[in-house]
């Protein structure tokens, strides 16, 4: 049965009506469009789908809306914007961290979750972060890279 | 060919009208149109900058419109590592002759000589008598009237300022943004969302399903029953997802299916040959087989077998489409690696001409060769021809595509050498075993498809028999016949027509494989000759771009390694992709757990020369990936079945390489300004699965044959043991 659920997505109070059950991945790319987030497996295996919940890292393909409700949502799109970048959205471009760019968002949502709690991490720790969220284009070594780079700029 | 019978460069000897791949707009942009299509592999930001560079226009005014039937030329499949060879080379040309055509027009507008004119982001100069004009100008929103005559010569390299360089790729902020960039993500008014029921296994024939019950769901908006094709449409996503788990359900399925074993695929693959062709320089023959001859004066002769599984493409987004139907005509938009033969195939799927369907290519997850791109638009049109004027979004599910998309063919690769006292090779034997690495759509006949709905849907059509491949350097063969200086290479290409699971092109065809047993029967004979392996390759090989990357990948790599038995261990490897294309060199470091058999890659550095660079980081970026693709391909990949369905369903089934196990890989780039540009995107993954397996040979005396090399193996080749003896 469909209910309404009030989500706070990006800073933003949002509603919408869906079955409890429903992941909040078909929430963000459907109704609320934010494309950012990928569907790549549905299990919570591959992180395409990261996004920030209540600042920690969580697999929107499984997170139901029930659950999402009156949390605090950051998507991709919440963290930096084309005009307005995020020193992990620069560091991505300025690395080349990125073939296709398809697990691009949920590494840099993943990424940011690492950098609020750890503002220095080394290239292990970023691995170790990152080892919920698969690359097929074989980019590892460059997104370590652009995580060093993004903490180093915000430690400036 | 144009009129005066001067062969033009790549794609443009197809289409040589200049308006086919230039035009200059109204509102200060170029637009340039490419039939490649862009795969994750950079191609849409390279042609850009080769038509930057040579019209001398800035980056961001270039549009690049690509892969759209009926407005791009037809240049096939985007594939084989072609697309700067043939897109590449033709917009070079083209865009020279472009620009010389703007220069002559602007020269009469000016009234002065066209050599004294200067271009500056397209705006032509006269510094004689100050005046200038622009090409929107000149040009804008007109487009040009010539043909390209490849007599106009493109720019010195010397001049480069854009070609070589590193610049942001055109889509880099909307891919770091969660902009709208893949087909995944495509917004449409009116658009409704399907989805598919496949068939548990191969073979397997719907007995029965309850789509009443499924029609009265919330938001269904048809169900589609069609022999063994089921699907549903939806208003929205998660509708249509419930919608085909209950469809799903409720199905019931009598299998068939009769797999190999996977455990004994090698010996079946022999069992089963079809035919046996020579291949010579590269291409298969249809001659007989001559036996293996080792010399009579031989003083060593070895032989070894080497072996991989079937691959997954693995893409990390299902493939999708987005397909409407409307007044009689179908527009697909979809990741094909093909429009063209796509829109061919469908053609003959739906019973429509081929010219009331129109095909835009749309971003999918990186591909890596033929996987679910083709057939989910054949399923989105089926979909969207039962919700007529509303377009359908189609997604397949994770297990979909881990179990329907054509796989990368196991091989079976045996090679036999001799060498002489002074340790050179003096015969040279290899043969090998594979179903196709050809599965791509063709065009449609009322018996058989390429496309997976009609094997499933009413009137079935049959999969399309296997043929064996003559094409030079393609299919299984490719980059069997070896690039090094030998007197005498004896190549047998041996044919299985019998596909038990689907395979098709999986990144690099046979050179994998091929290369694999290659490079690593190269090390087992430099250690048989007690030679080192770079000196043991470069003394046969004369090719100085060859040796160059070779030499660089070893000094980078730290070569001479130290000898077995440290538990660490260095291994390097070549090749030139199908012996026409780029160079490429892998070396590696690898440190080996006696304990628990895990092989760790601590560094990797790939060394090529792909002529003249264009785009830096677009190659640094296919060159490293094709190397972490190695790795991971070679250490954990192989697709599991058991005697009817296969089991690698999803991530935990198809283990892939991790961050934590991925090494950094250095990149060397071997510029040749002015040459030609070759093909690269392909080029580093045969060496780096050879270089981790001479690395690991290196660290520990063993010698892994079998791909992949999983701890269970490693352990089982006695590791341990071989290092206490």
């Amino acid at each position: 049965m469909a209910e309404t659920f009030k989500l706070r997505v990006n800073g933003v109070a949002r509603q919408v009506d869906g079955d409890s059950d429903m992941p909040l991945l078909y929430a963000l790319r459907g109704p609320l469009g934010l494309v950012g987030a990928k569907y790549g497996c549905g299990s919570e295996q591959c992180g395409s789908c990261s996004v920030l919940m209540d600042g920690v890292r969580a697999f929107a393909c499984k997170i139901t809306l029930a659950q999402a409700a009156s949390r605090d949502i950051v998507t991709i799109e919440g963290i930096g914007t084309p005009d307005n970048l995020h020193p992990l959205q620069k560091a991505f471009m300025e690395e080349h961290a990125f073939q296709c760019g398809y697990c691009t968002p949920g590494l840099i949502v993943t990424a940011k979750a690492l950098l609020d709690r750890d503002p220095d991490p080394d290239a292990a720790a970023i691995a170790s972060a990152l080892q919920d969220n698969l690359c097929r284009c074989g980019s590892h070594g460059r997104v370590i890279a652009a995580v060093r780079r993004a903490a180093k700029e915000l430690a400036r | 060919m144009n009129g005066e019978g001067k062969m033009l460069p790549g794609s443009l000897a197809k289409d040589a009208r200049i308006a086919s791949w230039v035009a200059i707009e109204a509102d200060g942009t170029v637009t340039v149109r490419t039939g490649k299509v862009e795969i994750g592999q950079g191609i849409r930001t390279a042609v850009a900058m080769i038509a930057a560079e040579e019209l001398d226009v800035g980056m961001e005014r270039i549009r690049v419109v690509s892969g759209i039937t009926g407005d791009v030329v037809d240049e096939g499949v985007t594939s084989g590592s072609g697309s700067m060879e043939q897109t590449g080379r033709a917009l070079r040309q083209v865009t020279a002759e472009a620009r010389a055509a703007l220069i002559a027009k602007a020269a009469a507008h000016l009234g002065v000589d066209a050599g004294t004119l200067e271009v500056e982001d397209g705006t032509v100069r006269s510094p004689a008598t100050n005046s200038q004009v622009t090409y929107w100008e000149l040009q804008g929103g007109q487009p040009f009237v010539g043909v390209a005559r490849g007599a106009v010569a493109p720019k010195d390299p010397a001049g480069y300022t854009i070609v070589g360089s590193c610049v942001p790729e055109l889509d880099a902020v909307a891919k770091v943004t969660g902009g709208a960039v893949f087909i995944h993500d495509l917004a449409m008014d009116g658009l409704v969302h399907g989805r598919v029921v496949r068939p548990p296994s191969t073979g397997a024939v719907l007995l029965s399903v309850d789509a009443a019950a499924v029609r009265h769901l919330d938001g269904v908006l048809q169900v589609i029953e069609s022999g063994s094709f089921l699907g549903v449409v939806a208003t929205d996503e998660w509708q249509a997802i419930k919608a085909r788990d209950a469809l799903a359900l409720s199905a019931q399925w009598r299998e068939s299916a009769q797999l190999p074993d996977e455990d004994n695929i090698s010996a079946w693959l022999i069992d089963n040959e079809t035919a046996a062709h020579a291949v010579i320089d590269g291409t298969p023959e249809d001659a007989p087989v001559p036996d293996i001859a080792p010399p009579v004066d031989a003083a060593k002769t070895l032989e070894a077998s080497y072996t991989r599984p079937y691959h997954m493409h693995a893409s990390l987004g299902p493939s999708a489409a987005v397909a409407l139907f409307e007044g009689g005509r179908l527009t697909v938009h979809g990741a094909s690696q093909g429009p063209y033969p796509l829109a061919r195939a469908l053609a003959g799927s739906l019973g429509l001409e081929e010219d009331a369907i129109t095909i835009i290519h749309t971003q999918g997850a990186g591909c890596y060769g033929h996987n679910g791109a083709d057939d989910v638009c054949l399923d989105a049109a089926l979909l969207a021809q039962a919700v007529e004027g509303r377009p359908v979004r189609l997604q397949w599910t994770r297990a979909d595509e881990h179990l329907w998309e054509p796989y990368g063919p196991a091989m079976v690769v045996m090679t036999n050498a001799s060498l002489d006292n002074d340790g050179n090779i003096t015969d040279w034997n290899l043969d090998l075993w594979s179903t196709t690495h050809q599965g791509r759509p063709r065009p449609t006949t009322e018996t058989h498809s390429g496309l997976l709905a009609d094997w499933h849907r009413e009137p079935a059509r049959a999969r399309p028999v296997a043929k064996p491949n003559f094409s030079n350097e393609s299919g299984a063969h490719r980059n069997a016949w070896s690039t090094y200086d030998l007197p005498h290479q004896r190549v047998v290409s041996h044919f299985v027509a019998e596909t038990p699971l689907r395979t098709s092109s999986f990144r690099g065809l046979g050179n994998y494989a091929n290369i694999f047993a290659i490079e690593s029967f190269m090390d087992e004979l430099a250690a048989a000759a007690g030679l080192d392996p770079v000196d043991f390759r470069l003394r046969h090989l004369a090719d100085a771009r060859g040796r160059a990357v070779i030499e660089a990948a070893a000094e980078a790599i730290g070569w001479p390694p130290g000898g077995p038995g440290s538990g660490t261990g260095k291994g390097i490897a070549f090749n030139r992709y199908k012996n026409s294309k780029a160079y490429v060199a892998v070396a590696m470091e690898v440190e080996v757990n006696e304990e628990n058999g895990v092989i760790a890659v601590s560094r990797a550095v790939v060394a090529g020369d792909a002529g003249q660079v264009v785009s830096a980081h677009g190659l640094a970026c296919q060159l490293e990936g094709g190397v972490i693709q190695a790795i991971s391909w070679t250490l954990k990949e192989r697709v599991r079945f058991g005697p009817q369905r296969v089991t690698s369903v999803d991530w935990e089934t198809y283990p892939i390489l991790t961050f934590p196990e991925a090494p950094i890989v250095e990149c060397i780039l071997l510029n040749q300004p002015g040459e030609p540009y070759l093909g690269a995107g392909e080029g580093s993954q045969g060496p780096g699965g050879a270089a981790l397996a001479n690395a690991v040979f290196n660290a520990t005396g063993v010698r892994l044959r079998e791909i992949p090399f999983t701890p269970e193996r490693v352990r089982a080749m006695g590791v341990a043991a071989r290092r206490g003896a």
